[in-house]
């Protein structure tokens, strides 16, 4: 087993506490008073502070220290959650992130404007008792002046080799108030059993303080989930009756203690992070080798069984395929990660966006729970960042044009998620004011890309802002508008094996569509038979099955053409091209595919079908083949190639213009 | 392309004293290749040509679940294709091509066993009177009264020449592909 890089699994913790800080933030912003989220964010920030201390990140410990304060202090009610607060606490992050992924690149200038900045949205907001002398508030009044507790606590045995020191419990306990700490070491075993690394004492504190009782909970709020606590009220007897904690912690503060719960309770949007288990990719997909071979051997069993007598083979041959496909399923699904790990980060982005332009934009979100192929899903971000940030900065009007236009004030940006058959369709909708035409023309013929006055169709208008270089911002903004965006979204689409629509509506909005293979890893083909060889055709790109009728065949000999619906489709004879040297099957087949508008037929011996296949990429010493863009194994273990549609269609269009040149 | 011309024998011996190979046969001659490369050998497999290709490595086979290339040495060699036996095998190897390890198959008529070569039995291959590329040789192996040929793999899966461009103009795919 390979040996982890300590730092890159603190890396790895400190993107999932970033993620978590941040989910948190955001949330805030829409209800600034929920405890919950407040108390998730400053354990997310405390963690980080002392995992990063841990790993000898000093820098980003001493910074986050500092929001660590400022969140601590709206978690006791001295200051109030603020959206500047929020604000500077979110680009402090951003900092932070720097400071985690390369602290050199990280300027301790940045840090301290940060921190002016926490500072200030601090500051200026403590219009409630002045902090700065530091002394706990006596704001709260709940709770009696002063009373005294008792409190008795033992921690589990491991938790010293965990990082808890139980001194630093009590002398936070004695910093509350006057208190008496009493040891009990009855459960210490004889000393030759005893682990020097294990924790065997509990204490029973009597505490005097003027502060309340979540005051005292709070010293225990790191360590409360594994602990025994009993938190009794002993003077005075205010309420008559003493309030008995039972072990464990009160559930309340179990579910503030505990952030996933927290969460929970927020807004119904679980984290399930504890349930997961991070495994690499590579060993997935040696897995995934490991059930096609086993797929194999299996259709070898079912074959050699089938021929059998024996009843009892049969049946057990049956069982085996069966689960086997069984497991090839499951395995497909493991790849697969729901979208909401990428729509959240739009939540940060539209935040940023808003307040930079100025602009008041809503994001929301549907569909999260679709689930996609983690491969797809990270080659799918940086095209849907720049989507979402044109939407924002193009198509969303100012507040104030909105309202002109009887509009509400907040625009629009809608981002759905969904699955059809073997795509996930993503749109990204905004309520703006929607593509101007003219502007896409105008800019289209200065720059050459159509002849003035040129007759295209709307859908061909639209897609013109796909060309490389095209921008119709007048003015280029931070975000966008320089024209280096949208044709570099077009390619990782295709490259995706996706597609790309955009309908508008002037005044109204636009609407951009990506369709996308659920995997990269898997796709529909239609498997066909040429010589003696089978070959993959991606379904997607497979147009329509014809026959070529013998007089068509023979009439084509010297143009291969075939007109399709009064259309002249050229076509391929892939016995040719492969130079099988075997005779044409009887009835020819032609698989019309397509790339976008351009056709070109593929003649074949025969159409196989349907088949599923686990696309394999060919190893380098093939690269030089152009034809095929992979392989895959079929059922009885045989390997077919999959045909490079976009090379054919390309190879059919400079046929059919040579044969045009050549008259 | 790396030199293959200027590589010394040193380097696949280094400050060994002994190495040890396998041996196997092909078109009558023996050769022997470095045992820690070899993976697995094995049964000849239903082989998918691929159109198209350098004529060297025509094919792909399914060696557990990937799709490796079947590299055919005989041609390095200027040797014709010969027909399958009971004792044809595949070797498959791991070679770093391209700063890579990539697994392919080597196609062989028979394959003999593991042994250890000493250096003091190896000699340069002769500059003349030889009818194979002389760089394609690591060394050869004096074994009583015949040789056993290193072959320089590397130089051997470098320098092979692209098929024509991106073209599909290959004529032995044919018989290759006839076999299944």
């Amino acid at each position: 087993m390979t040996i982890l890089d300590p730092i890159q699994v603190f890396r790895t913790e400190a993107a999932e506490l970033f993620e978590q800080i941040e989910s948190g933030l955001l949330d805030l912003l829409h209800d600034l008073s929920n405890q919950g989220q407040i108390d998730a964010v400053f354990r997310g920030l405390h963690t980080l502070k002392g995992s990063g201390a841990m790993f000898g990140f000093e820098a980003l410990a001493a910074f986050t220290h500092h929001c660590e304060t400022a969140f601590d202090r709206v978690r006791k009610g001295e200051v109030p959650a603020t959206s500047e607060l929020i604000a500077a606490v979110l680009e402090a992050q951003d900092h932070m992130r720097r400071l985690v992924d390369n602290p050199a690149t990280a300027f301790p200038e940045t840090g301290d404007r940060l921190l002016a900045k926490l500072e200030a949205a601090v500051g200026s907001n403590a219009a409630m008792p002045q902090s700065s002398d530091h002394a706990p508030s006596s704001a709260k009044v709940e709770e009696p002046s002063t009373a005294t507790w008792q409190i008795d606590f033992s921690l589990p045995a491991n938790a010293m080799a965990n990082g808890t020191n139980p001194l630093g419990l009590l002398d936070e306990m004695a910093e509350l108030g006057e208190c008496t700490i009493a040891v009990n070491t009855s459960a210490i075993p004889a000393l030759d059993v005893i682990d020097p690394a294990n924790l065997y004492l509990s204490w029973s504190v009597t505490l005097t303080t003027d502060q309340p009782r979540s005051a005292i909970d709070d010293v225990f709020i790191f360590v409360m989930d594994d602990m025994d606590i009993q938190v009794k009220k002993i003077s005075p007897d205010t309420k008559g009756s003493t309030e008995i904690v039972p072990p464990p912690a009160p559930v309340e503060e179990a579910a503030k203690a505990n952030p996933a719960a927290a969460q929970a309770n927020g807004d119904g949007k679980q984290s399930k992070s504890a349930e997961n288990v991070r495994v690499p990719a590579e060993r997935l997909d040696e897995l995934m080798d490991r059930v096609g071979e086993l797929v194999i051997a299996q259709s070898r069993l079912s074959q050699l069984a089938n021929t059998s007598v024996d009843i009892q083979l049969r049946s057990v041959s049956e069982d085996v395929e069966r689960l086997s496909g069984e497991l090839r399923d499951t395995m497909m699904v493991l790849r697969m990660v729901p979208i909401a790990q990428l729509f959240s980060r739009f939540r940060r982005l539209t935040h940023d966006l808003a307040r930079e332009t100025g602009k008041q934009i809503e994001l929301v979100t549907e569909g999260e729970s679709t689930e996609v192929d983690k491969a797809v899903i990270e080659r799918l971000a940086d095209p849907l960042v720049h989507l979402v940030r044109n939407s924002c900065d193009h198509g969303l009007e100012t507040p104030e044009e909105r309202i002109a236009a009887g509009k509400k004030p907040a625009g629009q940006v809608t981002l759905v998620a969904r699955q059809t058959g073997g795509d996930v369709t993503i749109t990204i909708r905004d309520d703006g004011r929607g593509i101007d035409r003219q502007r896409v023309r105008a800019k289209a013929e200065s720059s050459g890309l159509i002849a003035a006055g040129a007759t295209l169709t709307d859908q061909e208008l639209l897609q013109l802002i796909f060309e490389p270089g095209f921008s119709t911002a007048a003015q280029v903004t931070n975000l966008s508008g320089r024209g280096v965006g949208m044709d570099v979204v077009k390619k990782t689409i295709e490259a995706l094996r996706g597609s790309i629509n955009v309908t508008s509506a002037p005044g109204a909005g636009s609407e951009i569509t990506l369709a996308i293979p659920l995997t990269l890893a898997i796709i529909d083909g239609l498997l066909v038979r040429v010589g003696t060889g089978c070959y993959v055709i991606p379904l997607s790109a497979v147009e329509e099955c014809l026959e070529l009728s013998p007089e068509n065949d023979v009439k084509s000999r010297g143009r291969s053409f075939i007109s399709l619906r009064e259309s002249l489709v050229p076509f391929i004879r892939l016995r040719e091209l492969f130079h099988t040297g075997t005779k044409p099957d009887q009835f020819q087949k032609v698989v019309v595919i397509s790339t976008g508008s351009e056709r070109v037929g593929l003649v074949v011996d025969q159409i196989i079908g349907d088949h599923q296949t686990v696309i394999k990429a060919m190893s380098k010493l093939h690269h030089d083949v152009a034809t095929f863009s992979g392989a895959t194994i079929l059922g009885d273990g045989s390997v077919a190639l999959i045909l490079d549609v976009g090379h054919l269609v390309t190879a059919g269009q400079q046929q059919e213009a040579q044969m045009r040149i050549a008259g | 392309m790396n030199q293959p011309l200027l590589k010394q024998p040193e380097d696949i011996w280094g400050e060994r004293a002994d190495l040890e190979v396998l041996t196997f046969s092909i078109e009558g001659e023996t050769f022997a290749i470095e045992a820690v490369l070899v993976q697995e050998i094995l049964d000849l497999l239903p082989e998918t040509a691929v159109p198209g290709s350098k004529p060297f490595v025509a094919s792909v086979i399914n060696f557990r679940g990937k799709v490796i290339p079947l590299a055919d040495i005989r041609l390095a060699f200027g040797m014709g294709a010969a027909e399958k036996t009971i004792d044809s095998r595949i070797i498959v190897i791991e070679l770093p091509l391209e700063g890579e390890r990539t697994l392919v198959g080597l196609r062989t008529d028979k394959v003999y066993e593991v042994t250890t070569f000493s250096r003091a039995a190896s000699e340069q291959p002769p500059s003349v009177g030889m009818r194979w590329r002389p760089d394609y040789i690591n060394c050869l192996i004096r074994r009583g009264s015949e040789f056993v040929i290193l072959p320089n793999l590397s130089a051997i899966f470098t320098s092979q020449p692209d098929a024509n461009l991106k073209g599909i103009s290959r004529n032995n795919v044919i018989e290759l592909s006839k076999d299944f």
